[in-house]
């Protein structure tokens, strides 16, 4: 495998891929570059830059300050990192990677199938959203809060006209003042967890002085703003009917008061997910980690998977944010180097893991101060959604469980069909676990994590060579 | 050490092992289920779904026909419900020359009940316009259809429970013999079992627990490629598979009420039998996009949302071991389906059921004997 074949090859002969061309993807393409390698760098976006740093489609012409506000300097540092290297990479954008096999992936570029052979893979595959079902939430005009950043950055369009913004974690905070500042009205600001959650963390978030005080930045301009910023709320009900969607929202604070916030678009979400499937395909080991209640991937510091010549770096190895996921992308780089016994300056790798250690206990710091609520999974309606694609309840996942014995996620999927549909899981199945575990009285963990399958996007059937066929067909 | 007492010892719960248990407690016997996993975790649980008759070996179709007969009293015979459509099948040709052979099959008495009836031409395109141009003929089976397979066995094990059986998961059978009349079969973790009567329902491990006895037989395990669409009105009632002799144009789909759309064969992958899982193979998918733009060009257009594949046992002549051990007295076996023993599971519960209990069956179950292993190597494809 991958593996016998590391030591042996030449460097110039080593087929090097990376999956994904965000910070971390750039930053650990640009590091083998300097060592000399020519790596194969695969992304399913148009254009490089990755989740937080993505580029506006070619024509589009706001400066970086109105794209990436406090973050502008990073991201045009970061593009021009990838500027530069352009000539020197194989990047091959619009191609997906849908599947694997040791030693090959399979893409899909423009309709069109391909395979790229790889002696060692990379994968920095970022995160997605991370959701908490809510009653209600399948009504039209509710997003994930990435989702309505998307809207907002690429293609410069609101979610709504009256949004709430509900969930916990920095993010929450974030796309709201980004909203505010383009002009949408932002209904509420709704935090399910507490302040005082966030002062025990303070300590871990004082690792990062810089970004706590960014974070109290954007919480200011939001009270300025005069927006209503709630925490400790408990999440009741989105309000609306079928044919007109969302028209308003309704929580319970932390003093028991019922609120209810009319809008006409919400945006949820609790921090973000990893995005391991491809890794998982590839069979690489996954952990549960305690502090942020999910399953990431196992690696060891720098970046290997327990499969050799499959290594992984930034958000999609576990959540650090971006700034973790360049010295990570650095880090998994000389990982690799080492790994091909090519000179690695010790210094080198000694500052990559002091800066990293800094930013774990930042991110560790956020898990405390914006927990996953998994208690409202319990306490979900048994009317509510849980799997939005397939439309199960929680009352029927957890009939399964209770009558079926469906202890297991994998097991509880087949039965009820909660993970089944368009999403593959992405954005119910760690609620789901939840629910599970609630009904089954057990550990999140205990209930297991839903297996990988491909493909990792739904995967459309004409490929280029069908639609040719279909062309010359009478 | 426990040791526990039962009239018959099932090994093995798939749904072969399930149904067996339930019918054997409607004749009354006691029952204890041994399943290494979860009831139904492997085929049994991840197959494509065809509750299909039409195409089988001749020889099979009367214990199909009272599987089916079955199928159709469920879900009041075991009180749930496993999703059975009878929707109608549609076995197609790509050759003018195979639709002679269609209607040998159709004119055959074993398969009078099916009431097959063959298209061709212009009525078969007007009947199923969406069928390419290069389908020739198909044979329509009206009472043929397909169900949830994920749902079967747990289904049929529960109504077993409930009957009085006793279900054991997560534990593994390593040994079985017979000692002074008495079956003995220890367990992974130290537990022991004793036993009249033994079955072995064990699919894809059948033969490691048979070879114990002396009755080794050439089985391999192969896994069937399965993928599946994101849902789009349901308009395809019928289940569609082509009928060829060329292993890669074997393509077969079902639509199911909530709008997916299920594809399977093209190829079969080698499963991974230390880590227990056959994977899908990328191949595959491309395999069956192409075949299936071959045989209905419209709905090649959709997403793909899902593949997987699932452990099945095939034996040479692609028909199960199915009947009393050739050896050992109070023996049985039931595994080897040879992906097609979803739509048998609940006739092959039954006929176990009743040769067990009464030492004879009804149905001819003869072609399966286990014994054609031990005299003859000269073994002929019998089914499709
Ligand atoms: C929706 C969303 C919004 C965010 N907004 C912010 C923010 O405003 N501020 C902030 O500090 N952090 C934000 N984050 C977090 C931040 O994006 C990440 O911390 C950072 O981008 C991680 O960098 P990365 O290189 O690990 O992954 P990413 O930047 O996410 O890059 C991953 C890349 O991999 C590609 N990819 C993934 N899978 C495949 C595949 N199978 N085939 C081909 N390509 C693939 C993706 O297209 C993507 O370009 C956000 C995260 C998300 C999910
Ligand atoms: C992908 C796929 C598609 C298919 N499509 C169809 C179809 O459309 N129509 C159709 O009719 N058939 C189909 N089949 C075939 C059908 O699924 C099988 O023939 C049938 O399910 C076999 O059931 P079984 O109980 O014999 O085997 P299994 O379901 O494999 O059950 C055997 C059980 O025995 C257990 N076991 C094994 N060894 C031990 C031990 N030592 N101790 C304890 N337990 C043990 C295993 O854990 C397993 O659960 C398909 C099969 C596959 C894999």
């Amino acid at each position: 495998m991958a593996t016998a074949r590391l030591k042996n090859l030449q460097k110039d002969a080593l087929r090097v891929v990376i999956v994904g061309a965000g910070p971390a993807g750039t930053r650990c393409a640009e590091t083998l570059v300097a060592a000399g390698i020519r790596p194969i760098l695969l992304d399913e976006n148009r254009r490089d830059g990755g989740q937080i740093y993505r580029r506006q489609p070619e024509g589009f012409t706001r400066d970086y300050a109105t794209l990436y506000g406090s973050e502008a300097e990073k991201a045009r540092a970061l593009h021009q990192s990838f500027d530069r290297l352009r000539e020197r990479i194989d990047y091959r954008p619009d191609t997906l990677v849908w599947s694997l096999t040791p030693g090959q992936l399979c893409c899909v570029s423009q309709g069109k199938h391909t395979t790229v052979d790889y002696d060692a893979l990379i994968l920095c595959t970022g995160a997605t959203d991370r959701l908490m079902p809510i009653e209600g939430w399948q009504l039209a005009g509710t997003y994930s809060l990435g989702g309505a950043q998307i809207a907002l950055k690429a293609q410069a369009v609101s979610i709504g006209r009256r949004v709430v913004f509900l969930g916990s974690g920095p993010l929450l905070y974030l796309v709201a003042s980004q909203y505010l500042k383009a002009g949408a009205t932002v209904a509420a600001v709704l935090d399910t967890s507490p302040l005082r959650k966030r002062i025990a963390a303070l300590p871990k978030l004082l690792a990062r002085p810089g970004l706590l005080f960014t974070g109290m930045k954007l919480l200011a301009q939001l009270y300025l703003a005069r927006i209503p910023v709630h925490l400790g709320v408990e999440p009741q009900q989105v309000l609306g009917d079928a044919a007109s969607g969302v028209s308003a929202v309704r929580v319970r604070t932390s003093h028991g008061d019922n609120l209810q916030f009319d809008c006409d678009a919400l945006a949820l979400g609790y921090h973000l997910r990893p995005e391991t499937q491809l890794a998982d395909l590839a069979g690489c080991r996954m952990r549960f980690q305690e502090v942020s209640q999910q399953w990431v991937l196992d690696t060891d510091g720098e970046g290997r998977t327990s499969v050799r010549g499959v290594y992984a770096a930034g958000d999609g190895a576990r959540i650090r944010g971006a700034d973790a996921a360049e010295h990570a992308g650095r880090l998994v780089a000389l990982a690799l180097l080492q790994d091909l016994q090519q000179p690695v300056h010790g210094e080198a790798l000694a500052l990559q893991r002091r800066v990293l250690a800094v930013m774990d206990e930042f991110s560790h710091g956020l898990c405390q101060a914006f927990p996953w609520p998994a208690a409202q999974a319990k306490a979900l309606a048994d009317e509510a959604i849980v799997c939005r694609c397939e439309m199960i309840t929680a009352g029927e996942l957890r009939s399964v469980v209770r009558e079926k014995g469906a202890c297991e996620v994998n097991r509880a999927k087949a039965f009820s069909r909660v993970g089944m549909g368009r999403c593959q899981g992405r954005y119910c199945s760690q609620a789901g676990a939840e629910v599970i575990a609630a009904a089954a009285g057990v550990a999140v963990e205990r209930v297991g994590r839903q297996r990988g399958q491909a493909p990792v996007k739904p995967l459309s059937m004409l490929t280029e060579e069908l639609k040719q066929a279909e062309e010359v067909a009478p | 050490m426990s040791i526990e007492k039962t009239d018959v010892l099932i090994v093995g719960g798939g749904l072969m092992g399930a149904a067996s248990a339930f019918f054997l407690r409607q004749r009354g016997k006691s029952v204890i289920l041994l399943e290494r996993d979860q009831i139904g975790q492997y085929a049994s649980g991840v197959n494509f779904g065809n509750v299909r008759r039409q195409g089988r070996f001749l020889g099979q179709l009367e214990l199909a026909n009272r599987s089916f007969a079955l199928w159709k009293r469920l879900p009041e015979l075991i009180d749930d419900d496993l999703e059975f459509i009878p929707s109608g099948h549609m076995r197609v040709c790509y050759r003018e020359d195979e639709i002679a052979e269609l209607e040998a099959y159709a004119a055959a008495p074993e398969a009078r009940e099916l009431d097959l009836r063959i298209f061709s031409g212009r009525e078969l395109h007007e009947r199923f316009p969406f069928f390419g141009p290069e389908v020739k003929g198909g044979s329509y089976a009206p009472h043929d259809g397909h169900a949830n397979p994920r749902l079967a066995a747990p289904a049929f094990a529960r109504a077993a429970r409930r009957a009085g059986a006793t279900i054991e998961e997560r534990c593994e059978v390593t040994s079985v013999q017979k000692v002074g009349g008495q079956f003995r079969v220890t367990t992974s973790d130290g537990r022991e079992y004793r036993a009249e009567q033994l079955l072995i329902t064990a699919g894809a491990w059948g033969e490691k627990l048979s070879a114990q006895f002396g009755e080794p037989v050439p089985l391999i395990a192969k896994g069937p490629q399965m993928s599946v669409t994101e849902p789009v009105p349901y308009v395809l009632k019928t289940v569609i598979g082509v009928y060829t002799k060329i292993p890669e144009e074997v393509l077969y789909f079902r639509q199911i009420p909530r709008g997916n759309i299920i594809i399977g064969g093209c190829n079969h992958s080698k499963p991974d039998m230390l880590n227990r899982r056959a994977h899908f193979e990328p191949q595959s998918l491309l395999k069956q996009l192409q075949q299936m733009h071959r045989l209905a060009p419209h709905m090649a257009n959709l997403n793909i949302i899902r593949t997987w594949s699932g452990i099945e046992s095939y034996l040479p002549d692609s028909l199960p071991v199915m009947g009393p051990s050739g050896t050992v007295d109070g023996l049985y076996y039931a595994f080897g389906f040879s992906g097609h023993g979803f739509q048998l599971g609940p006739g092959v519960g039954d006929v176990m059921a009743e040769l067990i209990s009464t030492g004879s069956t009804s149905t001819a179950i003869e072609p399966f004997h286990i014994r054609r292993f031990a005299t003859s190597s000269m073994q002929r494809s019998k089914a499709s």
